[in-house]
């Protein structure tokens, strides 16, 4: 009944809006993540990568031989603007298939909105197992799980760092909590007990207060689960109240931004992140990243996942000679696909098959590089 | 008491003094009309971008010195941000003063929400920042630990105490301030006497902005990093702090603002940090329960 329901809305809107000729040459693929507000930095990455894919896959005939058009989906890390642009991106600008969202707690929510509607997705940022721990049928992810990376990160903690006492901060968020509760789960693992373990609130900038119980518990590495807009501000409240602990984070800092928020490089020098290992040193992607430098855009962070995203899309849809969800997710559980990240395999989850996390460190002039 | 204590009341009296000085942009304009500005929080965040417009502006004319350069950028973050106080009062509040009392409610979240958005659209998403001004720190050892003031720690408590005497001296000694008190305890009355109250009100506003202008300037200094939607948070906090010190009275804010700022620090470093919100919060309810006038509060007497 609602499914009828809103499909004779969706019909009427954009009967209205004059789009349904439109729609019909075109395989329309929604781009949704954060294309404003203050994680807008990954919409962008998100943006630049896929719409690149999109053109050089126009150039080889598109998809089924119809050309691939991007549409924006913004949902500014929200949860409730997730789902309204998931509803309008289905109903109204009737997709074919979303790459996205970027935050988990977005991803989440918006996924049953295309499960729903047989809709084909692929997040090439959210990290938090429960993406895909839900049985959906047509969710996939282009990067690994939060219980991997927190793995990593307590590994390096345990085996390089030598931490014997180490806080876990979080944001509270689905993404940041998640992530920072894995790395907790881990460290406890190889025995060590979290000495602190704290949320602090997003889009706030003082966190002097935790920064001064941190000093109190003498700790050597701070774990922190969150984006660069609190992982930032933290960093240099430490630094400037004489914390010299080490600093350790997730995916969710991996942008440039992260010296801006911090005050400068000097803050963010010795930082550690897990990330994927730089996609932009995988020999498939060279080509690719070449291209994109010469067109004066430094392909940072999730710009090739998304790339790699649409490029598992066009695959699956070829493959199947259509755009249904059920039969591209069997055909993308069942075979390889060659993308510019290098051949990538989904288990029946729709999580890759082989994940591949490094530590990052950031440098003294505010880049950062593999370790 | 320990270094960890004396170090989370530094950290509380630094940020509860910017609270304050937002707060009393609330209170001043509750005070005076008897309404919330809601558009408060998104002028201390407009405020935020002016500073460090105007920081960088000087830099380019090749100012270099601190003092100078703080100087002039605190006087064209006033001015404008000021400029923006009046246009809001302007806008939002003057035409629709005598007409209900939620109407005024509305159109000042409407302009929050349209600030908010404009700068988002002119300015971008994304964080802005600025570089380190005043680096280096006091360090007192104490027992096993340290206590550590960073020079902009105390650049920021001197600042803002600065600028709290300087608005009680203006609301205590000056002409403008005997307008303002008059205009408080009796809007008609001083019509009659000859006061032009539609300015005074309008000066309420540039007042408060220009509190709110400080502020910004030291939260920028402080943390380097700001966007468009810094003004909210801050902005209920800044609130909480008014109407736990007695919405309407000028010390109330300032005290409010101070007492928040270390209720916050002290509670995060005791207990934890994940509920130091839910404490500040279950503060006020405390406090308005036992006191409804808040703390520094005349009670409401009803007009006659």
């Amino acid at each position: 009944m609602t499914m009828v329901r809103k499909g004779i809305l969706a019909f009427a809107v954009s009967a209205a809006l004059g789009l349904s000729s439109a729609a019909q040459a075109d395989v329309l693929i929604g781009i949704a993540g954060p294309h404003t507000g203050p994680n807008a930095a990954f919409g962008e990455q998100y943006w630049r990568g896929a719409s690149q894919a999109a053109a050089d896959i126009n150039a080889t005939g598109g998809i089924n031989g119809e050309p691939v058009k991007l549409i924006k989906g913004d949902d500014a890390c929200e949860p409730k603007q997730a789902v309204a642009v998931a509803n309008r991106l289905v109903d109204q600008d009737k997709v074919a298939a979303v790459i996205g969202h970027f935050c988990s707690s977005s991803t989440i929510p918006a996924s049953e909105v295309y499960d729903e509607a047989g809709i084909l997705a692929i997040t090439p940022g959210s990290t938090n197992p429960q993406v895909t721990e839900r049985g959906l049928t047509g969710m996939f992810r282009m990067c690994g799980r939060d219980d991997q990376q927190g793995q990593v990160a307590a590994d390096f903690i345990v085996d390089t760092l030598k931490g014997k006492r180490v806080a876990v901060i979080h944001d509270k968020d689905t993404y940041g909590q998640g992530i920072a509760d894995s790395a907790r789960a881990q460290l406890s693992k190889r025995g060590i007990a979290a000495v602190l373990y704290e949320g602090l609130t997003r889009g706030e900038k003082d966190f002097n207060a935790l920064v001064t119980k941190l000093r109190g518990a003498n700790v050597d590495v701070v774990y922190f689960g969150g984006l660069h807009t609190e992982a930032g501000p933290l960093l240099r409240q430490m630094r400037e109240q004489g914390l010299t602990a080490a600093f350790v984070s997730g995916d969710g800092v991996v942008t440039d931004e992260l010296v801006t928020t911090a005050g400068g490089p000097q803050y963010v020098k010795g930082a550690f992140m897990t990330f994927g290992a730089d996609p932009r040193k995988i020999p498939e992607g060279q080509a690719l990243v070449e291209k994109l430098r010469a067109g004066g855009y430094e392909p940072e962070g999730y710009t090739l996942y998304a790339y790699a995203s649409l490029q598992a899309l066009a695959a699956a849809f070829n493959a199947t000679g259509g755009t249904d969800a059920e039969k591209a997710s069997q055909w993308l559980k069942s075979h390889p696909v060659a993308t510019v990240m290098g051949t990538k395999e989904w288990d029946d989850k729709g999580d890759l098959k082989v994940s591949d996390y490094v530590i990052y460190e950031w440098d003294d002039q505010g880049k950062y590089h593999q370790r | 008491m320990d270094g960890i204590f004396l170090q989370q009341l530094v950290n509380g009296l630094t940020l509860g003094s910017v609270y304050g000085l937002i707060a009393i942009g609330y209170t001043m304009v509750y005070g005076i009309i008897g309404m919330i500005n809601f558009a408060h929080g998104e002028v201390y965040m407009i405020s935020a971008y002016l500073s460090a417009i105007g920081l960088a502006l000087l830099a380019f004319f090749g100012l270099e010195s601190f003092p100078l350069l703080i100087f002039g950028t605190l006087l064209f973050t006033v001015c404008v941000t000021g400029l923006y106080g009046w246009t809001i009062e302007r806008i939002a509040y003057r035409p629709l003063r005598n007409s209900t009392r939620l109407a005024p409610l509305i159109s000042a979240i409407g302009i929050s929400l349209i600030l908010q958005n404009y700068v988002q659209l002119s300015q971008g998403a994304r964080q802005q920042g600025i570089p380190t001004l005043l680096d280096g720190a006091f360090r007192f050892p104490i027992g096993e630990g340290f206590l550590q003031i960073s020079y902009t720690k105390v650049f920021i408590l001197v600042a803002a105490f600065a600028g709290m005497a300087a608005l009680t001296w203006v609301i205590h000694c000056t002409r403008l301030g005997r307008m303002c008190r008059a205009t408080q305890q009796d809007r008609k009355m001083a019509q009659i006497l000859g006061i032009d109250t539609d300015r005074v009100i309008s000066w309420v506003f540039v007042i408060g902005a220009a509190m709110a202008a400080l502020a910004g300037l030291l939260i920028t200094l402080n943390y380097g990093t700001f966007d468009f939607y810094a003004g909210f948070v801050i902005g209920i906090k800044a609130f909480t702090a008014a109407v736990l010190g007695g919405i309407g009275s000028l010390p109330g804010a300032m005290l409010g603002g101070l007492i928040l700022g270390v209720a916050e620090a002290q509670f995060s470093g005791m207990v934890n940090t994940d509920y130091k919100d839910v404490f500040s919060f279950s503060l006020l309810v405390l406090i308005l329960i036992f006191r409804p006038q808040g703390l520094l509060g005349r009670p409401q007497v009803a007009k006659v």
